[in-house]
C-alpha cells in the first residue's frame, strides 16, 4: 500500500479524480443543497427563505403526501415479492437444458430493454377497456364461462374485463401486472446464479433422496440467497423511483389511485414551484430507501447464506 | 441441473411452460408491431386479429376515394374503375379479404402508417408517423443519437480511467473509497433532480443537451464497478513487463489495459446507450424546447397531442423508438446477457 504523499498514492488519486469531481458536483452538492432548501420556502424564481422545519411538519398533515406513500408502498409490496417469485420460476425454466434456450431467454430478456415510454404506450393499448387485447381475451373467457354455466343450469358469472386504467380499483393492479413484463434483467441474474451452484451439492441432495421441491428449498435457495437479496434491494430502490410509466399512462389517476411518491416530488418541484417542499420530500425519500435497505439486510441475516471463502 | 436425464413427460411439461412464458413476454411487442401494420378501422375489430388483413370494405372505400380524386383531376383511368368494380363484386359475394393482391394492400397500409401517402399529383393524402407536421421524429432521432454519442463516449472513457485507479494501482484508502463509490448507487436520481435543475440553470444549461451528457464524463459507479471487476482478471505480469519497458500508469492503461478490456468497454457502452435511449425524466426536466426533444419525450408528446392519436399510428411511433434497441440487442446479445449476469454475482 502506498502511503499518502508517495507517487503511487498520487497516481491512484489522479486516476479516480474524475469520479471524485463528478461526485462533488452532481451528487454531494445537490444533496447538500436540497438539505438546505428543505428548510426553506423556495419558489424557484425567487430566492429561498428560511422557514425551519415547516416543510417536514407539512408532510404529516398533507393528505396527498400520504396517498403517494400508501400507493408506492402497495406497489412495492405486491410488485417486488411476486416479481421475485416469478423471476425465480422463469429463471429455473430457462436454465433447463432444452433446444431453443437462447430464443426463450431472449424473449424474456428483451422486454426489460424496451424504453419505459414505449412500454407505457404498448400497455395503454393492451389495457384499453374497449379495444384492448387483454379485455378481448377476458371477455372470451367470460363468455365461455357463461355458456358453461348455462349448460349446467347455474347463474352466469358474467365475468368481464374491467376498464383497467380508467378504474380506481384496477389501475394500480394494472401497473403491477405490467411491471412483471420487465423482470428480464433479474431473470438473467438468477440464471447466472443458478448455474453457479456446484453440481456436487445436487448430487449430494440426490443421494439423500431429496425430491425436486425439497432440493430447491434446501439447496438452491440458500445458495442463491445473496443474489436474491441484492435484487430485492435494487427493486425497493426502483419502486421509490417509479415515475415515467404512471406519468404517461394515468397521470396519477383516476382520483390519485396511481399517484406515486416521485410523481408528487416532481410536481412539487417543477409544476407547483415549491422546491423547498420537494427537497424535504427528497430527503425523506433518501431516508426511506436507506432504512428499507438496512431493514432488508437485518431481516434477511438469518435467511441469506454467504458461501465461505 | 443440466444434462440430467428426465422423464419424457417432465420434459414435455418444461417445453410447454417455456413456450407459454416466451409467448406471454413476446406478445406485447408482437402486438405493437402488428398493430402498427393495420388500418385504423382494423384496430377496432372485435374480436381483434393478430395480423393485419386486407379488408374488402376498406379497400373499396380507398379505391373509390382514389377514383374520385382522379375524376376530379380529369384523369380517371379504366384500371381504377375496374378495381372499384372488382371490389364491389367481392363485397357483394360476401368476401372479407381482398382477393389476389392483399399483400400489396397491407404493404400500402404500412407505408401509410409510417411515412404517409402522397397522391400522384404530389398532394399529401395522409400523414404517417415520420411525416407528422407537429412531432418531428427524424429530428428527435438525431437529437437522441447526438446525446447518446457524447454521453456514451464520456462514460466509457471516464469509467475506464477511474476503474484503473481502483484495480491496478495500490494506494492507501482505495478500498474504502471503492465501497463508498458503490454505495452511491443507492442514491436515487429523484433526490438530486431539483438541485441539479438549479445548478444547470445557474450555468445556463437548461434547454441544451449539456445536462444530459456532461455528467457522463465523470464516470458512473456501476460502470466503474463492472470495469474494475474485469481489470482484476488481467494478469499483473503484463503491467510489470510494460513497466520494465519504461511505461508509467498512463502508458500501461492505454497500451495494455484498454486493448485487453475491449469486450468490457463494449458492455459499458451498450448499457449506457440503452440508458440514454430510455431516459425520460432527465430530458423532461432539462429540455424545454420541442426542437431539442429526444425520442422518449417525442413519443410522449405524440401521444398527448390534442385529439387522440389512432392506435395504429401510436404503435408505429413506439415501434420506431423500440426498433433500435431490439436491433442492438440482436447484434450484441451475448455481451448483453453476460454483462447483466455479472452485475448480480460479484460481492
Amino acid at each position: 500500500m502506498s502511503r499518502p504523499g508517495t507517487n503511487e498514492w498520487r497516481a491512484g488519486l489522479a486516476f479516480v479524480s474524475p469520479w471524485i469531481v463528478g461526485f462533488g458536483a452532481f451528487m454531494a452538492a445537490p444533496i447538500l443543497m436540497s438539505l438546505y432548501y428543505s428548510f426553506t420556502d423556495y419558489p424557484i424564481l425567487e430566492p429561498p427563505v428560511w422557514i425551519g422545519l415547516d416543510n417536514y411538519a407539512r408532510m404529516f398533515t398533507d393528505p396527498v403526501f400520504w396517498t403517494t406513500m400508501v400507493n408506492t408502498s402497495i406497489y412495492a409490496l405486491f410488485a417486488i415479492p411476486v416479481g421475485t417469485a416469478l423471476a425465480l420460476v422463469v429463471a429455473w425454466l430457462l436454465s433447463q437444458d432444452v433446444r431453443g434456450q437462447v430464443f426463450f431467454r431472449s424473449a424474456v430478456f428483451l422486454p426489460s430493454l424496451v424504453p419505459l415510454v414505449a412500454s407505457a404506450m404498448i400497455w395503454l393499448w393492451l389495457f384499453n377497456g374497449e379495444l384492448g387485447l387483454i379485455n378481448a381475451v377476458l371477455d372470451q373467457i367470460g363468455g365461455a364461462l357463461d355458456g358453461a354455466a348455462r349448460l349446467v343450469g347455474l347463474a352466469e358469472p358474467g365475468l368481464r374485463g374491467p376498464n383497467w386504467l380508467g378504474s380506481k380499483a384496477w389501475a394500480m393492479p394494472a401497473l403491477i401486472i405490467m411491471s412483471f413484463w420487465s423482470i428480464g434483467q433479474a431473470v438473467v441474474i438468477y440464471i447466472a446464479a443458478l448455474q453457479d451452484v456446484p453440481a456436487t451439492l445436487y448430487e449430494a441432495a440426490d443421494l439423500d433422496g431429496m425430491g425436486p421441491v425439497t432440493r430447491f428449498v434446501h439447496v438452491t435457495m440458500p445458495m442463491i440467497s445473496p443474489v436474491i437479496l441484492f435484487n430485492v434491494i435494487m427493486a425497493i430502490i426502483a419502486a421509490w423511483q417509479v415515475f415515467a410509466v404512471p406519468y404517461i399512462m394515468t397521470t396519477g389517476g383516476p382520483d390519485r389511485a396511481t399517484y406515486f411518491y416521485t410523481m408528487y416530488l416532481y410536481d412539487n418541484a417543477f409544476r407547483y414551484q415549491q422546491m423547498g417542499y420537494a427537497s424535504a420530500m427528497a430527503w425523506v425519500q433518501l431516508l426511506i430507501i436507506l432504512s428499507l435497505t438496512g431493514l432488508t439486510f437485518v431481516v434477511s441475516r438469518r435467511l441469506v447464506h454467504y458461501r465461505a471463502g | 441441473m443440466r444434462g440430467r436425464s428426465r422423464h419424457p413427460v417432465a420434459r414435455a411439461c418444461v417445453y410447454v411452460a417455456l413456450i407459454g412464458v416466451a409467448t406471454l413476454f413476446a406478445l406485447p411487442l408482437l402486438w405493437m408491431v402488428t398493430t402498427s401494420f393495420k388500418a385504423e378501422t382494423q384496430t377496432m375489430a372485435d374480436p381483434p386479429s393478430l395480423l393485419p388483413r386486407a379488408d374488402v370494405l376498406l379497400a373499396l372505400e380507398r379505391a373509390e376515394a382514389d377514383l374520385r380524386r382522379a375524376e376530379a383531376g380529369g384523369q380517371a383511368t379504366p384500371e381504377l374503375r375496374a378495381r372499384v368494380a372488382a371490389l364491389e363484386q367481392a363485397r357483394d359475394a360476401g368476401e372479407a379479404v381482398v382477393p389476389g393482391d392483399g399483400l400489396a394492400m397491407i404493404a400500402g397500409q404500412i407505408g401509410a402508417n409510417y411515412v404517409g401517402e402522397v397522391a400522384g399529383s404530389g398532394a399529401v393524402i395522409s400523414r404517417g408517423v415520420l411525416t407528422d407536421p407537429v412531432v418531428d421524429f427524424p429530428l428527435y432521432f438525431r437529437n437522441t443519437l447526438v446525446v447518446a454519442l457524447l454521453a456514451v463516449s464520456g462514460m466509457v472513457l471516464s469509467s475506464a480511467v477511474v476503474a484503473y485507479g481502483f484495480a491496478r494501482i495500490r494506494w492507501r484508502g482505495r478500498g474504502l473509497l471503492f465501497v463508498f463509490v458503490l454505495s452511491t448507487m443507492m442514491i436515487p436520481f429523484p433526490v438530486l433532480m431539483g438541485p441539479m435543475f438549479i445548478i444547470f440553470r445557474e450555468l445556463g444549461w437548461i434547454g441544451t443537451f449539456r445536462p444530459l451528457w456532461v455528467p457522463a464524463f465523470f464516470g458512473g459507479a456501476f460502470n466503474i464497478f463492472l470495469l474494475r471487476q474485469f481489470y482484476m482478471t488481467i494478469p499483473r505480469e503484463l503491467d510489470e513487463a510494460a513497466r520494465i519497458d519504461g511505461c508509467g500508469h498512463w502508458g500501461i492503461f492505454w497500451r495494455i489495459i484498454i486493448p485487453l478490456s475491449r469486450p468490457a468497454l463494449a458492455v459499458v457502452a451498450l448499457f449506457h446507450f440503452i440508458f440514454v435511449w430510455n431516459d425520460f425524466l432527465g430530458p423532461l426536466i432539462f429540455l424545454n424546447h420541442r426542437d431539442q426533444f429526444t425520442l422518449a419525450l417525442g413519443l410522449q408528446l405524440y401521444q398527448s397531442q390534442a385529439g387522440a392519436v389512432p392506435w395504429n399510428l401510436l404503435m408505429a411511433a413506439s415501434t420506431l423508438v423500440v426498433a433500435p434497441v431490439v436491433i442492438l440487442f440482436v447484434l450484441t446479445q451475448r455481451a448483453f446477457v453476460e454483462g447483466v449476469a455479472t452485475t448480480g454475482l460479484k460481492d
